[in-house]
């Protein structure tokens, strides 16, 4: 097998070759960098390239492998971070026209540092929707990050480029955020697999925030164990970022094979049954299908939820920019503009209102698990549209494209529980969509455990998109 | 609960210009429309009944 059919398989099947010898990290590189260089142009995954220091990366394992010293869990593996992770020597655009006036970062973020010592190569940075406010993958700067499975489609947004480089096979691995539901409405609508953690499961030193109390880093895969071995690399304590939990780094690679057995699941009801395509309703249902069928179960104020994140969202975004609108606003992508100056007007009560509600639904939640392991629910209310496309209608109700296709995740990254996105291909269906496997807090493994007995079954898969043409 | 009648396009006005905030007359429609829908969001929430000792969800951890 070539390094660039290597490149279409899985990142822990590259480790494995490159650990054994059998594929040089350099030859992963050079095919990652070659396939970036032949399909970027047309599809608008990456705003940078960093060729060179992938080389030195990879040449620098090749010299481990080729002196006997041990190498890491990721070894060779090609990644790529969403522009708003610090990258040595880039400045961190985080989607903007403003931060590219920055001065490059002097270092990496923690996470991608953690990556690279696990032997992983970081090729690039990931084009974004302007400042993480976007489920499209527009950019009014660097042009839309396009669907690999119909460019004329939207990638999902905001960690647009994740989606678009991981569906066109560019690289295995790429890190996002997520506030809203940015990493799992692109892996929704690309058809890859997508991990957002706990709240305050990872560091997110070296990166550009957008809401505080909001704001999740996680992995973009093709595979269920490439997210575990991911995750599992990028866990532990860093002083460099406050908002850390104190937990204990916790092992999902060895669990991924414990199947479903002892597990109680549910299907979210009302307002996760309500409010989306058929498509959206189909694809749980195949999932239901496969766990057991197992019953309807309820998160109350789910709707209210989402209001309450939509407000925290505004009025923090906002405060995080209020400089640049005062005296940039003019070079703000106007659709991020407009809601960021219309967040800096929200009166305090609005949102310490929110941020109480936050701590009812919580609790709600804790309630819901009681009686079960895992939840599931739709990623997006509807498949991929067509790029540029402004509304979108739902249960008969014409609505604003732009925050509804946030609907289903956002309640859920509201109060922080740990989700896996998977895809799901409908018969007969052109493009993919996505479904959430919902555990409590902390129970990552539980939901990665699900995620690959799907996967193991057939439910779920992440194919590469096949290029235009062939 | 009583609601009060909301002007959104004077309270932009009102408090962008409190801000140092510009927004150009092209702008304006589009800002009053985010923040009449972050309104109807805020009201939905306000509209939930807590008690006057519910804890706000951040909490500052000293010594962290």
């Amino acid at each position: 097998m070539t390094a660039d059919e290597r490149l279409l398989g899985s990142a822990s099947a590259i480790a494995a070759v490159v650990t054994a010898g059998r594929v040089s990290a350099t030859a992963m590189t050079e095919a990652a960098l070659a396939r970036i260089a032949r399909l970027d142009p047309g599809l608008g995954a990456f705003t940078d390239v960093t060729a060179a220091r992938a080389r030195a990366t990879a040449a620098a394992i090749d010299a481990d492998r080729d002196a006997g010293r041990p190498l890491g869990a990721l070894a060779g593996v090609p990644f790529a971070v969403k522009n708003l992770f610090d990258v040595e020597g880039l400045p961190t655009r985080a989607g903007s026209k403003i931060n590219r006036e920055r001065a490059p970062a002097s270092r990496d973020a923690t996470l991608v540092a953690r990556l690279e010592a696990a032997g992983a190569v970081l090729v690039g940075a990931l084009n974004m929707g302007e400042w993480a406010y976007d489920f499209t993958g527009e950019n009014a700067h660097d042009g839309p990050s396009r669907n690999p499975h119909d460019p004329t489609r939207m990638a999902g947004g905001s960690s647009g480029g994740c989606g678009t480089a991981l569906a066109a096979g560019m690289v295995p691995l790429a890190l996002g955020s997520d506030t809203n539901g940015s990493i799992r409405v692109p892996s929704s609508f690309c058809g890859v697999f997508g991990l957002k953690p706990t709240y305050g499961r990872l560091s997110r030193a070296g990166t550009f925030p957008f809401v505080s109390s909001l704001d999740h880093l996680g992995p973009f895969a093709r595979s269920v164990a490439d997210l575990a071995l991911a995750f599992d690399a990028m866990q532990g304590d860093d002083r460099a970022d406050p908002h850390l939990a104190r937990r204990r780094p916790l092992a999902t690679s060895t669990t991924l094979g414990g199947g479903l057995t002892g597990l109680r699941f549910g299907v979210l009801g009302d307002h996760f049954a309500r409010n989306g395509h058929r498509e959206a309703f189909a694809a749980v249902a195949k999932v239901a299908e496969a766990l057991g069928r197992p019953p309807t179960v309820f998160l109350p104020e789910a709707a209210r939820a989402r209001a309450a994140a939509y407000v925290i969202t505004a009025a923090e975004g906002a405060a995080l920019h209020l400089e640049r609108l005062r005296t940039r606003a003019g070079d703000f992508d106007p659709d991020t503009r407009d809601r960021f100056l219309a967040g800096a007007t929200v009166p305090a009560a609005w949102v310490i209102r929110a941020q109480t509600f936050r701590r009812w639904f919580a609790e709600a939640a804790e309630r819901l698990f009681d009686t079960v392991d895992v939840v599931i629910a739709p990623s997006t209310p509807c498949v991929a549209p067509v790029s540029g496309t402004k509304r979108l209608v739902l249960d008969g109700v014409d609505l604003p494209l732009r925050p509804n296709i946030g609907v289903y995740t956002q309640p859920i990254s509201f109060v922080g529980l740990p989700v896996v996105a998977v895809p799901v291909w409908l018969p007969g269906a052109g493009l993919p969509i996505g479904v959430q496997i919902i555990a409590r807090p902390w129970a990552e493994d539980v939901a990665l455990r699900v995620a690959a007995a799907l996967e193991a079954m057939g439910t779920v898969a992440a194919p590469v998109a096949a290029e235009e043409g062939t | 609960m009583t609601e009060p009648a909301f002007d959104a396009e004077s309270h932009v006005r009102a408090m962008t210009a409190s801000l140092g905030l510009t927004v150009e007359p092209a702008w304006m429609p589009e800002v009053v429309a985010h923040l009449a829908a972050i309104r109807a969001a805020a009201q939905l929430v306000e509209r939930f009944a807590l008690a006057d000792e519910a804890e706000p969800a951040p909490i500052f951890e000293a010594g962290r």
